[in-house]
């Protein structure tokens, strides 16, 4: 059904650290992973599955890591791959940083929560929360009382614990949304959504239930709210932390839950209406061969003449073996990145409704190279704070606690780029 | 963490830590056993006392620790001792010892199976899954879809409205993980009608929107499995179809892995239900940091997508990505466009100069890639933009693959006779003829004979040449047998040379590279899973009996009777509209065509069949005293596994298709109807009928036809005596008296507990009908196929062969002949073994009876240990492969996308002719 045996191998395939679920694989199949995953890449045809023999490997990476689960069977690999990427969000939680140094510091309790995440190839407690309040960093003596399994672990609840106090109690909701835009060299857009996410960093004390109120379409049309007055927004695909209770959701599109302590992200939604790309660029990339390259780009702010956009980078792609950089910024600056082979013209503050201009000049070999190269697009990043794209709105969230406190939230909004693409000819 | 050392010398001192009260230095003890246990197996038992100790302590960490940690150690001593701390902590009162014991059967029951049964620890784990707790309910749930998966007979998870109430509602609270044990075991299920299926679906609709990419997955497979039970009709069904939508696509903002795993799953859903993302179309878009992986899936799914509304947007794209630099990637783009032109047929001329557009750029491979596609093209739509020949030949000679070159020269071989120079074209492929590949060589000199055929006053000298390169100077069978039989057409009629190697071709036919229905079916049922990632069954990867129970959708049950999946329903005419086994010509050559189209249910792929053994009789030489001989009807057995691997080819692959595609989706092979009495020798009642295999269960499918004047009622039948028991399991029921010329459809379930008999021929049966009228007699083949039983199978290569449950136990390449091991069992319990050796070049296949392995056997057939013919229908072959030569065309190239590969390899019968 699942993994049988979960790997963590060093950059160059040696295992640093592995556990054996099912004992149904030999352990030491993980030495065909390597020279596969080689052999596959040279033939250009490396996927994220790799087979030898009656053996599958199921991989990912991370840093300077590979987490390599194996099978035999007809696996779900949907969740190992799931399974992965959490084993991934817990070490980085408890180690900060998930490296080759940090297993090679920590093999205890790497082997202390590889056995709590998985058994027998089914996946238990994943949440690192909970998992720190029985797996803790300093060696535990085993004193009457202490360090018994929270029963957070199996509560229908599992991801809150009880018996946590606030002096102040405060929730903190962010509403990012993400704009992922791909536009073509013609400069028609191909594709422009909003991927938006609801962050909450919450302190609160006991049990509190939570409901949060949005000014989401769906919901206005079945309470016929959806007057003229009321902006709403058709929210396509909404996903839910597992705190959320779903089927309320998908009765009435109520948001109710009991949070997780601390940080966490309550839901994420996709919108693919098209709006105005916020940041847009016009660029001639002019390439004389065997002289020099000229670049122009121009950059328009196409949002509100309130706002302002933070941290504007915009990197332009320049050929591999160009050299001597000179530029001119109408304002900003801007950087060569010879590694990354790109111009990186950073704005800090860019007003809604101006346009800035940036441009570049490039020297280029006589001789030229073999290869060729490809058309990297353009990219951008860029922050608007105290703005949404699509017009979402935290209408209300209440808060309810059988001590009956009061609790304040905080609503923050940003808007930043997410896959921001634009090519180039 | 030992850096590699073996320390099991430590053992002793080890244990001695066991009993420590620091529980980190435990888990460590016990770590250390799980990993030298198995080394140590004597030693192992000093430490069973702790862990009976600790399965007692006060605090349930400990409890759930040490009894995981038993179940790990793979020591048969050690599991006696454990079982009475298992039972304990099965009804501990901490649900986190409870969900840990939970596991901890499963794990034993991989160690010994038997004992847990004898334990009665199934029955416990059974109850488990009403315990109040979620975590172990899900725990409980997921050992038990283990141990079934290993055990398919065992019938463990029972499911019930009942129980699968229980789990739903678990599913609400359980853990991310939890909710996929559940779901991934609901898909297990079968509702018993629609309504049933559709308030499950109502029910795991909202786990679409969970936050786990997993979870979303194994709900969309609940889904999508429930929903070919509902009817189309249903206002739930359309509902559900655009909820399915935005999931799948957030699933491509996950990590590339993820994606990666569901592109592979949406490219099957694409296929099932192309309307749940007919709209999608934007987001399959190729981003520039895409890992190649994702882009390859990605490009596949938009030409699924392709459709005449989104065309220009999808060319606009292919375009784009044609210029990139990354080699692999350009050339399937390239050929995306070809695939466009043919599927899309209003795009067609725009993907032509989007494609001379791209020759213009010279980069080699690009042009290369072009022309293969552009002769696909030329043979979709014929005669219609021979204009950019010109263009093509201007880059002839940059042309250094053999499949680019091959469909250079058949273009010009092709269209000879618009090309003045035709002949100095491939006089110069002619020059260093023993160096091209087999594909070339083979095209060059077809396209030789068709430019002759066509100037023959100024091309004798040409033809000459070639034939006598072909035919002397060459060792390729292939190549010589082909040189030889157009040398013979030529000299003896040239007339009908020129009738059969200048026949109109055959169209090819649009999308061809689809998942053959059968097997898209039960891949459905594997979403999320290796197998919907590989796109391939279970049993083809995974080893042994285990795990592989093959899966299918569930039939259709309340709205309509029709168990053919929507798609397939257009290809598929009604049986019994086709009187005769033998079609037409134009319907056969049609129906090879649209082989990958729909599986044909009525006579077409039976005469495959045919001419595949027509060839085997043909050619079988040595063989050849034998047909006739036997009476016994040996199973399909030139049926073999479509993928042997490259040197069978993929038009012979195609013709295999046919074998699990025809039919239900069961993937049992249905014979069409055929008149077994006909109304002049039943005073008015004509009966036709066949059999069927669905499910485990045979069915006599019967169409009774009232052609007399007077109603007729009290019908009922009965079975003489056979070889294999048959005999009706159910009275024959019509429920109202047959009016004149009104037909009834009966299907008349068939068990095999009947008296035994010997028949003459092996498969004969004798039947009774009555009426109210007269006692009718008739008497009737049946095909063999419908007694094999559904665990006749002893090992899993093949799926193909499997929907008419014949299987693959071994495959062997002894001295370079490709041997094939199958076995099949009938419904009495015996077992037949053949063995099947392919020869490449060879066009005959051999298949062999041991008859010492089979003493029961022995004495059932006639010719036991003879090698016997595989001869369902021997006769019809011939004439069969006459046809087909007369209309020169070979029985290959259903296939646009692969027909380039099955070129060269393709050698089903040498007297295969040129396109």
């Amino acid at each position: 059904m699942s993994a049988s045996a979960v790997f963590i191998l060093d950059v160059k395939g040696k295992p640093l650290i592995s556990r054996n679920y099912k004992g149904d694989v030999a352990m030491s199949e993980i030495e065909h992973f390597m020279p596969l995953l080689m052999q596959r890449e040279e033939e250009g045809a490396l996927a994220p599955l790799l087979s030898h023999g009656q053996v599958h490997f199921l991989w990912i990476k991370h840093s300077n890591l590979y987490l390599v689960a194996t099978t035999l069977k007809n696996a779900n690999a949907s969740l190992v791959y799931s399974f992965l990427y959490k084993t991934v969000e817990v070490f980085s939680e408890y180690f900060k940083e998930l490296e080759e140094e940090s297993i090679r510091d920590n093999f205890v309790i790497v082997y202390e929560l590889l056995d709590e995440l998985m058994d027998f190839g089914f996946p238990q407690t994943t949440d690192s929360k909970i998992l720190q309040e029985y797996i803790t960093q300093q060696g535990n003596k085993l004193e009457t009382g202490k360090s018994r399994v929270p029963p957070t672990v199996t509560n229908a609840v599992s991801w809150r614990s009880e018996g946590i106090k606030y002096k102040k109690n405060e929730v903190f909701i962010d509403v990012i949304e993400s704009v992922n835009l791909l536009v073509n060299a013609n400069g028609s857009v191909l594709l422009s959504e909003i991927v938006g996410t609801i962050k909450l960093k919450v302190f609160l004390s006991g049990m509190p239930e939570l409901r949060l109120g949005l000014n989401d379409r769906v919901l206005f049309e079945l309470t016929g709210l959806s007057g003229s007055k009321n902006k709403s927004v058709e929210l396509e695909d909404v996903k839910f932390h597992q705190c959320v209770r779903l089927s309320r959701f998908d009765n009435d599109r109520t948001i109710s839950f009991i949070p997780p302590d601390g940080d966490f992200e309550l839901m994420s939604y996709r919108l693919s209406t098209q709006v105005k790309p916020l940041i847009w660029i016009e660029s001639v990339i002019e390439k004389f061969s065997h002289s020099r390259v000229e670049i122009m780009v121009k950059a328009k702010g196409q949002f509100k003449k309130q706002s302002v956009a933070n941290g504007v980078e915009i990197s332009v792609p320049v050929p591999s073996d160009a050299d001597s950089p000179r530029f001119k910024t109408s304002v900003g600056s801007a950087k060569y990145v010879p590694e990354k082979n790109v111009v990186i013209w950073s704005i800090k503050s860019f007003p809604g409704g101006k346009e800035y201009l940036m441009r570049a000049h490039f020297g280029l070999p006589s001789v030229e190279k073999e290869e060729v190269e490809g058309r990297p697009p353009i990219g951008v990043k860029f922050e608007i704070p105290y703005f949404t794209v699509s017009g979402i709105q935290v209408r209300y969230m209440k808060i309810i606690e059988k001590s009956g406190y009061q609790a304040l939230p905080w609503v923050r909004y940003i808007t930043q780029s997410g896959d921001y693409q634009l090519r180039t000819s | 963490m030992t850096v590699g050392k073996d320390v099991s010398a430590l053992f002793p001192d080890v244990v001695n830590c066991m009993q420590t009260d620091n529980l980190e230095l435990k888990k460590l003890v016990y770590l250390y056993l799980m990993n030298y246990a198995k080394s140590q197996p004597d030693m192992a038992i000093m430490a069973v006392n702790t862990f009976v100790k600790d399965c007692e302590d006060p605090n349930p960490l400990i409890r759930a620790l040490a009894v995981r940690t038993m179940g790990c150690i793979r020591v048969d001593k050690i599991t006696e001792y454990l079982c009475e701390p298992l039972r304990k902590c099965l009804k501990d009162e901490d649900p986190y010892v409870r969900k840990t014991a939970a596991v901890c059967v499963a794990k034993l029951h991989d160690i010994n199976a038997q004992l847990v049964e004898d334990q009665g620890f199934l029955d416990t784990l059974k109850d488990l899954i009403s315990d109040s707790n979620p975590m172990v309910v899900a725990n409980a749930v997921a050992a038990l879809s283990e141990i079934a998966e290993s055990h398919p007979s065992s019938n463990l998870l029972d499911l019930n409205p009942q129980s699968i109430n229980k789990l739903l509602t678990a599913l609400n609270e359980c853990t991310e993980w939890g909710q996929i044990f559940i779901l991934d075991c609901l898909a297990n299920y079968t509702p018993k009608d629609d309504r049933e299926a559709q308030s499950i679906c109502e029910r795991v609709t909202p786990r679409l929107s969970h936050a786990n990419s997993a979870v979303v997955l194994s709900a969309v497979k609940v889904l999508m499995k429930f929903m070919e039970m509902l009817s189309k009709d249903l206002d739930y069904y359309g509902t559900l179809l655009k909820k399915l939508a935005p999931p799948l696509v957030t699933l491509l903002s996950a990590e590339p892995e993820l994606q990666y795993v569901a592109l592979r799953n949406i490219n099957l859903i694409v296929q099932k239900r192309p309307e749940i993302l007919k709209h999608e179309m934007k987001v399959f878009f190729v981003k520039y940091n895409d890992p190649i992986y994702v882009k390859l899936e990605k490009l596949d799914i938009m030409i699924r997508l392709a459709s005449q509304a989104n065309i220009a947007q999808v060319l606009a794209e292919l375009k784009e990505y044609a210029t990139e630099v990354d080699v692999d990637f350009v050339r399937k783009a390239v050929r995306a466009i070809g695939r466009c032109a043919i599927k899309v047929e209003q795009s067609a001329e725009r993907c032509v100069s989007t494609l001379l557009d791209l020759i213009q750029t010279k980069v080699n491979y690009v042009v290369q890639e072009a022309i293969v596609v552009i002769k696909d093209i030329f043979r979709k739509y014929p005669n219609k933009y021979e204009s950019v020949i010109a263009t093509l030949c201007e880059n002839l000679d940059s042309l250094d693959e053999p499949e680019a070159r091959a469909a250079m020269i058949w273009i010009v071989g092709e269209y000879a006779e618009r090309i003045d120079n035709a002949d100095e074209l491939l006089e110069s492929f002619l020059e260093g003829f023993h160096d091209e590949s087999t594909q070339v060589q083979l095209q060059l000199l077809t396209a030789i004979v068709k430019l002759f055929l066509k100037k023959p006053t100024e091309t004798q000298e040409l033809v000459q040449q070639v034939l006598s390169l072909a035919t002397q100077d060459s060792d390729n069978p292939d190549l010589r047998d082909r040189g030889y039989i157009y040398w013979r057409l030529l000299s003896t009629d040239p007339v009908a040379a020129k009738e059969v190697v200048l026949a109109e071709k055959p169209l090819i036919s649009e999308e061809t590279d689809l998942i053959e229905p059968t097997l898209l079916d039960e891949l459905i049922c594997y979403i999320g899973t290796l197998a919907s990632v590989y796109h391939k069954p279970p049993s083809a990867f995974v080893e042994g009996g285990r795990g592989v129970v093959h899966k299918s959708l569930p039939p259709r049950t309340a709205s309509s009777e029709s168990t053919e999946s929507p798609e397939t329903a257009p290809a598929g005419a009604p049986s019994g509209e086709q009187p005769d086994v033998i079609p037409t010509q134009g319907d056969l050559l049609g129906d090879l065509l649209n082989l990958d189209l729909g599986p044909p249910v009525s006579g077409p792929p039976l005469a495959t069949t045919s001419v595949q053994m027509g060839a085997v009789d043909l050619l079988g030489g040595g063989l050849d005293s034998l047909i006739g001989g036997p009476n016994f009807v040996a199973p399909p057995a030139a049926a073999v596994p479509a993928n042997l691997g490259a040197s069978m080819g993929s038009g012979l692959s195609d013709l295999f298709d046919l074998t699990s595609g025809v039919g239900t989706l069961s993937g049992s092979y249905v014979v069409p109807k055929a008149v077994w009495l006909p109304a002049m020798k039943a005073k008015g009642l004509e009966i036709s009928g066949t059999f069927t295999r669905q499910v485990g269960s045979i069915s006599m499918d019967l169409q009774l036809t009232n052609k007399a004047l007077q109603v007729m009622t009290d019908f009922a039948i009965q079975f003489n005596r056979n070889s294999f028991g048959l005999a009706p399991a159910a009275p024959l029921q019509v429920h109202a008296p047959l009016s004149p010329n009104q037909t009834v459809e009966i299907s008349l379930p068939l068990n095999t507990v009947g008296s035994v008999m010997k028949m003459e021929p092996l498969n004969n049966l004798q039947v009774a009908v009555k009426n109210n009228i007269d006692v009718f007699y008739f008497s009737t083949l049946y095909p063999l196929h419908i007694l094999f039983v559904e665990d006749g199978k002893m090992e899993a290569v093949s799926s193909r062969l499997q929907g008419s449950n014949i299987f693959t136990v071994a495959k062997r390449n002894v001295e370079a002949q490709d041997m094939l091991y199958q076995s099949l069992k009938l419904t009495n319990g015996i077992w037949v073994l053949a063995e099947l050796r392919i020869q490449p070049g060879n066009p005959s296949f051999t298949v062999r009876l041991p008859a010492p392995a089979l003493p029961a056997l022995g004495c059932l057939l006639p010719c036991a240990g003879q090698p016997l013919l595989p001869s369902l229908l021997p006769r019809a072959g011939v004439s069969l492969m006459g046809a087909l030569a007369q209309l020169g065309w070979g029985p290959s190239e259903p296939d646009v996308n692969e027909h380039q590969n099955s070129e060269p390899s393709f050698q089903l019968s040498p007297i295969r002719l040129p396109r």
